[in-house]
């Protein structure tokens, strides 16, 4: 008798179709699951994905290229003319960020930012019978260390070699193993400059981003500039931010400043985050599909309830219940519906999660990588099972407005 | 006319149901029912007994005329108001007894109370059991519908008419699926009623000898009064 009138006859009818209302049910925990499941998986991997990037490569970087190709005299001249320029030679430049130091001392004014210069190329490492062609990336250890985690990433040897060894050279784990290299062989690097060097391997590292591991040699930066034939040039200022969502403000500022293209880490991966919009949309439609079939089965048990139970409504009408009371009941059995499924959900969810984070895979010998990254969110549950209440609400509100507006007297006059 | 000043009143009441042929379920009834009054509309099949009792019961609305309850027109009010009406002043028993079947007696009687939530829990429950106790049902208050033989499943949609103390009980062929022992039982009950308490009772029936034992009957033909009789009183 606690329960509410409408309440109490809602319980009594979904209790009478025991069977169907369980499958019901069912549809919606499963719809409810596979959300927190999957939104754990994906959500887990996106933010495994950025948080990695975050850590391991700068957050902004500077180069030595302007977004727009320069603007010629003659169309400043002639702004908005129909001017068309051909056989144009554009003046030979030597390439490289002009006045480097001062722009690198400037950036290390602005708070919050670490700044590192670099001078990156290409290099071909010959090793035994091997040719790699890999980016060169010169760089001041100590400085380089405050943007990026290469340090950290160092699997053999160290970064601070670099220093003390005449031409050391630091590699990506995967290189080296293409390569066929190991810490102290000595390698031949090439460069298109037409420099030859004998540089040896100090620091093999694993940052877990297959680019860096399989592309990208590290060199001090006055070895590197040696080795392309461009001394004392750096062609790439790479900042660390305290705050890495400031980066796109921060590359905008920088580039209104100095001019030179200024690109932050989510314009670098842009492709990326937009994959994760179109596999998130998919996600979303997915689990709307298997809701919207769970509230097929809600919209199925209400619908055969009321069939079952007109004479019951009739009654209950005349006795005086309103049009509301009558909407009421059977919307109260969705929502129980909804309710329960949205509970068992959240079970069937948080069970699938942990499957998920059981299963290891041999992809790797980093034991991070053997696994799934899983992120648990209450927001998930929250979503799922409001989802869950929203589809059963629709679902019941149409018997029951069908239900309320049944004429008693046409159910009386049938009975008898 | 009545035993008492009229609690349920009819005036100039016609429905006609819309379609493409138009058909008079009754026409211009006058009528005024008094407090206390046991009357009996009677009349072959056909002639608009049930849809009159509908009319007077608020279940359907007048295509034209009006329906007063103790006074009160009620051809202005919203559906909700006119729910509220049922709701406290009157009573329905039809031909087929309309109790819940997954509800037990006690509960089904219980149903009209709780809508109106104006008795606690308690008195509400002793209520329902005085009401089963006074039709003679006792002993099976807990007793589901299915459990109940016709005559006790009857009863208790009587008692579940009463239970909010309406001013008028509408019945609808009560003794339609009755055998003649339990329908003399219904009847007397509706004798005792509105003789007892003062309940007004209306009730449709083609059996004249049931017709005979009520204090008033008004006969209809083709959706027409043709007559209102005064009945003998029985001692």
């Amino acid at each position: 008798m606690a329960l509410p009138l409408s309440v109490d006859i809602a319980v009594t009818h979904l209790m009478g179709r025991r069977r169907q209302t369980i499958v019901s049910v069912l549809g919606v925990a499963l719809g409810v699951g596979f959300f927190i499941a999957v939104a754990a998986l994906m959500q887990g991997f996106q933010t495994y994905f950025r948080e990695t990037i975050i850590d391991v490569s700068p957050h902004v970087v500077v180069e030595d290229e302007f977004r727009n190709p320069p603007r010629q005299p003659v169309q400043a001249l002639y702004a908005g003319g129909a001017v068309e320029l051909r056989g144009l030679k554009p003046e030979e430049e030597r390439r490289g960020i002009r006045n480097a130091r001062a722009m690198v001392e400037a950036l290390r004014r602005m708070p919050g930012v670490t700044v590192a210069p670099t001078l990156s190329g290409q290099v071909v490492l010959r090793y035994g019978g091997v040719d790699e062609a890999a980016s060169l990336v010169g760089i001041e250890p100590e400085q380089e260390q405050r943007v990026t985690t290469l340090a950290k990433d160092m699997e053999a040897g160290s970064l601070d070699r670099l220093n003390t060894t005449a031409n050391g050279i630091v590699l990506g784990r995967e290189l080296a193993k293409k390569l066929g290299a190991k810490l102290g062989d000595s390698l031949l690097a090439v460069t298109a400059a037409g420099v030859t060097r004998r540089v040896t391997v100090e620091g093999i590292f694993h940052t877990g981003i297959q680019n860096l591991d399989e592309g990208v040699a590290y060199m001090l930066l006055k070895r590197a500039q040696v080795l392309q034939d461009r001394i004392n040039v750096v062609n790439q200022v790479r900042l660390r931010l305290a705050d890495p969502d400031q980066a796109p403000a921060v590359a905008q500022r920088v580039e209104a400043r100095f001019r030179y293209k200024a690109e932050s880490w989510q314009e670098t991966n842009q492709n990326i985050f937009q994959i994760f919009t179109v596999q998130n949309a998919i996600m979303y439609s997915i689990v709307g599909a298997i809701l919207i079939v769970a509230a097929f089965g809600i919209f199925n048990v209400i619908s055969t309830v009321i069939y079952e139970k007109t004479r019951d409504i009739a009654i209950l009408k005349s006795m005086g219940l309103t049009e509301g009371d009558i909407r009421r009941i059977f919307l109260v059995e969705g929502i129980i519906a909804g309710a329960i499924g949205a509970v068992m959900g959240w079970a069937v969810g948080y069970g699938l999660t942990e499957v998920l984070a059981s299963i290891r895979f041999d992809f790797s010998d980093d034991p991070s990588e053997n696994r799934f990254h899983l992120s648990y969110s209450l927001l998930h549950y929250m979503l799922g099972g409001g989802f869950a209440l929203v589809a059963a609400g629709l679902a019941a509100y149409l018997p029951a407005r069908r239900a309320a507006r049944l004429n008693p007297v046409e159910i009386v006059r049938g009975a008898a | 006319m009545g035993a008492g000043e009229p609690v349920l009143e009819a005036r100039g009441v016609t429905r006609v149901l819309s379609g493409a042929i138009p058909v008079t379920l009754v026409e211009g009834i006058d009528l005024s029912i008094g407090r206390g009054e046991f009357a009996a509309i009677t009349g072959p099949s056909g002639s608009g007994k049930s849809s009159l009792l509908y009319l007077l019961g608020l279940l359907d609305t007048p295509t034209s005329g009006s329906v007063l309850v103790e006074g009160e027109d009620t051809s202005r009010l919203t559906p909700a108001d006119l729910a509220r009406v049922r709701l406290e002043k009157l009573g329905f028993v039809f031909q087929f007894h309309f109790l819940l079947p997954e509800f037990t007696a006690l509960d089904n009687v219980l149903i009209p109370m709780r809508k109106l939530a104006r008795l606690s829990d308690r008195e509400m429950r002793t209520r329902a059991q005085s009401l089963l106790v006074q039709l003679d049902l006792g002993d099976h208050a807990r007793k589901r519908p299915d459990q109940l033989s016709g005559g006790q499943r009857q009863r208790v949609a009587i008692a579940r008419a009463l239970a909010n103390e309406p001013r008028v009980v509408l019945a609808d062929e009560p003794t339609g699926n009755l055998d003649s022992r339990n329908a003399q039982l219904v009847f007397d009950t509706f004798r005792d009623l509105a003789h007892r308490t003062g309940t007004t009772v209306v009730t449709v029936t083609h059996d004249e000898h049931l017709a005979a034992q009520t204090d008033r009957r008004v006969l209809l033909v083709d959706g027409k009064l043709v007559g209102s009789t005064e009945a003998a009183h029985p001692a």
